[in-house]
C-alpha cells in the first residue's frame, strides 16, 4: 500500500470528525480539503449523495458519510468541510469524490502493525469498507478503505448501509 | 544524419496511411474490363512514396516489400501486364499487410512476419507465375528482390553490435561517378585500412535491364566503419569523390534506437543465409512468431495511438486567424474606453461588449469547426468491406455513397465506425439476397446498398438503405414470442416489431455465418448509438428492402441549451429538441383515468411529465403551483410536455461528463457549469420520456 520504501511500516492518515467519532483515510488518497458549499442535487440519487460540485471544471459527486453510516443528521455550518478524495476503481480508473466531514483533525503517522482488524459484527454491520482500527491517545480511530467505501459500483446498487434489502434506488426513494 | 528522425515519424505514418487508403480505393475502383491508366498511376505513386519514405526512415522491411508491389504495378502501368482479378486481390491483401506492418512499427511492436511472408509469397507468385506470355522483365525483377532481402539481412548482425566506436557512412554516388575515373572499390579498400569495414549495398534504384546504362552508377552504399578514426580522417578518403556523390556521416557510438525491424524469413535463398548468421539473430527470428497471438489480441489497442492528430483545412485556420484578429481589435477598443472612462461612454462600452460577445461566439464556432471532419473518413472504408464480403458470399452488390462530405465531430466519426460496420455487414449478409433469388423475385441481379449522410437540424442522419429482402414482420414476431421476449396475443405496431431486432439475443437467421447472425450486435449497436446521444430507427418492407436511419448529434462537446427552473434546481434542456414553450395554469391540464396528465395543444393531446415529480425535487415553492411552463419537446419520435416552474434563458453550454466521477443518471445526459460556477444538469429528453413511461 505505502509507496515510501524507507518507512515501509508507517503510513500517514488524515483524521476527521464525524458525529464525535474520529475516522481516518490514507493521506495519499486526499486531493484537497475545501469548505462546504451548495451543491447541485442529482435527481433520484441515493440520499447520501448530496449532489455534484464544480471542481475547477470537472463535476464531482459529494457523499455525506453521516447519511451513509446512518448517523444523526446535522446542519452544515461554516466549519463543515469537504475532503476531496481520489478513489481508485478497477485498477486503472480513478474517480474524484468529495466526502462531507464535521471537521478535519490531524495527520497521523501510524505503524501498520498498530492497525487492528475491525471486529466482526456479523450481519449487523458490514465492515468490509474498514481498513482497521487504531487507538490514538485512548481514542479509537476508524480507518476507512475509501476505494471500497466510495466505489461507484457500490454506490450504484445500494442505499444507506443499514438498508438490508438491496432495493432499486428509485423504488426506495419513491 | 544528426537530426532526430523520429520527429518526422508521425508525419511519415500519416502519409503512409493516406497512401494506403489511396491505393485501396484506387484498386477497388479499377474496372477490369477497361483500365484507367490514371488510376494505376495513382496507385503506383502512392506505393512509390511509401517505399521512398520507409527507405529514408530505415524501415527496410516495408521498403523491400513495397518494392515488390511497385514492380508489379509498374508492369501494369506500362501495359506489360494484364490487370486481373487475382492480381488486384493480391495487391489488396498486400495493402492490408503493409498497413499492419506500419501499425506495428508505429506502436513499436514486432512485425507479424508470418503473414507478411505469406503476402510476399503471394505477390511474388503473382509476379513470376503469371509471367506467362510477358517476357523478360519478371525473371529479372525477382532475383533482384531476393538480393535486396539479402542486403538487409546482412545488416542485422551489425546492428546488434552497437557499443563500437566508428562511423556510419551513407555513400550515394551520382550517376557520373564512374566517368570521373573513381572506383568505389578503391575507396572501400582505403576505408578498410582505417578499421573494420562492413558495407550494405542499396540497389533499389537500378533501372530495368532494358534501360540500364552500364556506365552509370545506380548503386548506393551504407558503410559501417568500426575504428577510432576521426571524422576528418574518414572524410579524407572521400576527398576525390566529394563532388560526385552525396555523403552523410553518423557516429556509431550514439546508441541508435534499435527498433530492429525483423526481416521476413521466407524466400528460400534467404533462409540459407539465415542459418549461417549468429544464434542471437535466430532468436530474433523466432520471437515475432511466438508473440503473434499476443499481438493479435492487442489489436484493438492500436486504434487510439493512431488518432492523436487531426488534419485541418487551411481555410478553416485562416478563418480562425481572422477571427482572433477581430477579437484583439475589439479588446483594444474596449481597453481604450476603459482607460479614460466617463459615464457618457456607456453606450460605446455596451456596443463594444456586444461586439466582443459576437466575436467570442464566432471564435468558438470556428474552433468547434476544426473538430469537424467529413464523414467520408468513415465511409471510405466500406467499399473495401463490401467488395470483400460480397466476394466471400458470392453476391453481387454495389455500394453507393451519398453525402460523404457531410461534416461531423471527430469524436462521433471515431465512435460511429464500429456500429456502421456491423450494420453494413448485416445488410450484406441478411439484407441482399443471392443473385438467383433476386432474379426470381424480379429484381436486378445486382444488389444495391446505399450509404447516405446529411444534416437535419442539429443532427446528422446516416442512412443505410438496401434493396434486399427486407424484414418479415410475422417471422420477427413469431421468433420473439418463441424466445419469450414478447407475450402472445400482444398487438404491436410495425415500428415496435422492427424494434425487436434490437433486443439482446434476437436473431432470425436460420444459420450462423462468420459474418453475422449470432444475435449479438444489434443491441450493442443501439447501445453505442444511444451512448453518443443518438437514436436508431428501422423501416423495412418485405421483399423490397430495409432502411436503417441513425440520428446523431453533430458535436459531443457543446450544445445550445434552454435553462429552466424547477424549485431551486436549474436544468438545461437541449434547444434542438424543444418545439415550443407555453405558459399554463393548473386548470389547463386534464387527467386521464385519474392518473396520467395531458394537455390539449391545438388538436393534440400531449402527455405531461412533471419535472418536479420525476426528479423528486422537494425544494422551492409549493408542490402544486398554479402556474408553470410547459416545454414541448420531441423525444423518441413523439411529442411530450415537460412541466417546469420557469424558463430562465438560452445559452451555449459546454458538456461535462457526469460519468467521469460518478455514474450515469437516468434522464440526465450530462452536466455543465453555469456562469456563476454552479453545476446544472442537462436533460436527456428521450431518456426522460422513457423514464416517464415506466
Amino acid at each position: 500500500m505505502t509507496t515510501d520504501i524507507h518507512n515501509k511500516q508507517i503510513e500517514q492518515f488524515l483524521t476527521f470528525e464525524l458525529a464525535r467519532e474520529v475516522y481516518g483515510v490514507e493521506i495519499l488518497k486526499v486531493q484537497e480539503i475545501r469548505g462546504w458549499e451548495a451543491v447541485r442535487v442529482i435527481p433520484n440519487a441515493p440520499s447520501f449523495i448530496k449532489g455534484v460540485l464544480n471542481l475547477r471544471g470537472s463535476v464531482i459527486p459529494i457523499v455525506d458519510l453521516r447519511e451513509r453510516f446512518s448517523l444523526d443528521q446535522c446542519d452544515y455550518t461554516q466549519k463543515t468541510v469537504v475532503i476531496v478524495l481520489c478513489v481508485r476503481h478497477h485498477r486503472t480508473e480513478t474517480f474524484v469524490i468529495g466526502i462531507v466531514a464535521d471537521a478535519v483533525s490531524d495527520v497521523l503517522d501510524i505503524k501498520l502493525d498498530e492497525i487492528k482488524k475491525a471486529p466482526n459484527f456479523g450481519t449487523q454491520l458490514d465492515t468490509g469498507y474498514m481498513r482497521g482500527m487504531h487507538v490514538y491517545k485512548k481514542n479509537m480511530i476508524m480507518l476507512l478503505d475509501v476505494d471500497k467505501l466510495l466505489n461507484p459500483d457500490e454506490i450504484d446498487g445500494m442505499d444507506t448501509l443499514d438498508d438490508i434489502s438491496p432495493l432499486d434506488n428509485e423504488d426506495s426513494l419513491s | 544524419m544528426s537530426i532526430d528522425m523520429s520527429q518526422f515519424h508521425q508525419v511519415f505514418f500519416e502519409e503512409c496511411f493516406e497512401g494506403l487508403e489511396a491505393m485501396e480505393s484506387g484498386l477497388l475502383s479499377l474496372d477490369l474490363g477497361d483500365i484507367d491508366s490514371e488510376v494505376i498511376n495513382t496507385i503506383f505513386r502512392a506505393a512509390h512514396s511509401i517505399k521512398g519514405g520507409s527507405g529514408t526512415f530505415g524501415f527496410t522491411v516495408v521498403a523491400g516489400y513495397t518494392h515488390i508491389m511497385e514492380t508489379l504495378l509498374d508492369e501494369m502501368r506500362d501495359g506489360r501486364r494484364q490487370v486481373t482479378k487475382p492480381a488486384v486481390d493480391v495487391l489488396l491483401g498486400s495493402v492490408d499487410c503493409l498497413r499492419d506492418m506500419l501499425t506495428s512499427i508505429q506502436n513499436e511492436e514486432d512485425i507479424d512476419m508470418e503473414s507478411a511472408a505469406k503476402h510476399q509469397d503471394a505477390l511474388e507468385i503473382e509476379l513470376t507465375g503469371a509471367a506467362g506470355g510477358h517476357g523478360v522483365q519478371e525473371s529479372e525483377s525477382t532475383p533482384l528482390d531476393v538480393v535486396e532481402l539479402d542486403s538487409y539481412l546482412e545488416e542485422e548482425p551489425e546492428e546488434e553490435a552497437l557499443e563500437e566506436q566508428g562511423w556510419k557512412i551513407a555513400f550515394c554516388p551520382y550517376l557520373n561517378l564512374l566517368h570521373t575515373g573513381n572506383d568505389p572499390v578503391r575507396l572501400f579498400r582505403q576505408l578498410s585500412e582505417l578499421g573494420e569495414l562492413t558495407s550494405t549495398v542499396n540497389i533499389q534504384d537500378i533501372p530495368p535491364f532494358a534501360e540500364l546504362e552500364p556506365e552509370e552508377c545506380n548503386i548506393s552504399w551504407e558503410l559501417k566503419l568500426v575504428s577510432n578514426a576521426t571524422e576528418a580522417e574518414v572524410r579524407d578518403v572521400f576527398s576525390f569523390v566529394e563532388d560526385d556523390c552525396a555523403l552523410e556521416f553518423t557516429p556509431l557510438a550514439k546508441p541508435k534506437k534499435v527498433k530492429k525491424v525483423a526481416k521476413p524469413k521466407p524466400v528460400t535463398v534467404v533462409e540459407e543465409i539465415q542459418v549461417e548468421t549468429v544464434t542471437e539473430e535466430a532468436i530474433h527470428v523466432v520471437l515475432p512468431v511466438v508473440k503473434k497471438p499476443v499481438v493479435e489480441a492487442d489489436a484493438s489497442k492500436n486504434a487510439p495511438k493512431a488518432s492523436s492528430s487531426i488534419r485541418v483545412d487551411t481555410d478553416k485556420i485562416d478563418t480562425l486567424i481572422n477571427m482572433v484578429g477581430e477579437v484583439v481589435i475589439t479588446q483594444s477598443m474596449l481597453g481604450l474606453i476603459g482607460e479614460n472612462f466617463s459615464m457618457d461612454k456607456v453606450g460605446q462600452l455596451k456596443r463594444g461588449l456586444a461586439q466582443l460577445e459576437r466575436h467570442t461566439r464566432d471564435l468558438q464556432q470556428s474552433v468547434m469547426n476544426i473538430r469537424m471532419l467529413p464523414i467520408s473518413f468513415v465511409f471510405s472504408r466500406f467499399p473495401r468491406l463490401v467488395h470483400d464480403i460480397s466476394t466471400q458470399l458470392g453476391k453481387k452488390i454495389t455500394l453507393k455513397l451519398v453525402g460523404e462530405n457531410t461534416e461531423v465531430d471527430k469524436a462521433v466519426v471515431e465512435l460511429i465506425n464500429d456500429p456502421l460496420v456491423h450494420l453494413i455487414r448485416n445488410s450484406l449478409d441478411h439484407g441482399i439476397e443471392m443473385p438467383a433469388i433476386r432474379v426470381a423475385a424480379g429484381k436486378s441481379e445486382m444488389g444495391t446498398i446505399e450509404l447516405r449522410a446529411y444534416h437535419r437540424g442539429g443532427h446528422i442522419v446516416i442512412e443505410i438503405v438496401d434493396d434486399g429482402g427486407g424484414l418479415d414482420k410475422n417471422r420477427l414476431l413469431a421468433k420473439a414470442i418463441e424466445k419469450g421476449l414478447v407475450e402472445e396475443n400482444v398487438i404491436l405496431s410495425d415500428k415496435q416489431i422492427f424494434e425487436l431486432i434490437f433486443l439482446p439475443g434476437f436473431s432470425t437467421a436460420e444459420k450462423l455465418t462468420d459474418i453475422s447472425g449470432r444475435g449479438v450486435g444489434m443491441d450493442v449497436v443501439r447501445r453505442n448509438i444511444q451512448s453518443l446521444g443518438g437514436n436508431i430507427d428501422i423501416i423495412a418492407e418485405l421483399g423490397k428492402g430495409t432502411t436503417i436511419a441513425i440520428h446523431l448529434p453533430l458535436t459531443l462537446a457543446i450544445l445550445d441549451g434552454q435553462s429552466v427552473a424547477v424549485g431551486n434546481e436549474t436544468y438545461i434542456v437541449p434547444l434542438v429538441s424543444i418545439i415550443e414553450s407555453i405558459n399554463i395554469t393548473e386548470k389547463m391540464l386534464n387527467k386521464v383515468a385519474g392518473k396520467g396528465e395531458t394537455f390539449k395543444l391545438r388538436n393534440e393531446y400531449l402527455p405531461i411529465i412533471r419535472m418536479r415529480e420525476i426528479f423528486n425535487v422537494q425544494s422551492g415553492t409549493a408542490t402544486k403551483s398554479n402556474e408553470g411552463v410547459i416545454v414541448v419537446v420531441e423525444g423518441q419520435g413523439a411529442l411530450c410536455g415537460f412541466l417546469v416552474d420557469e424558463l430562465l434563458g438560452q445559452q451555449q453550454v459546454v458538456i461535462k461528463s457526469l460519468e467521469a466521477n460518478y455514474r450515469r443518471v437516468e434522464g440526465v445526459s450530462g452536466a455543465t457549469i453555469l456562469g456563476d460556477g454552479s453545476v446544472a444538469l442537462i436533460l436527456d429528453v428521450p431518456g426522460l420520456v422513457r423514464l416517464s413511461v415506466r
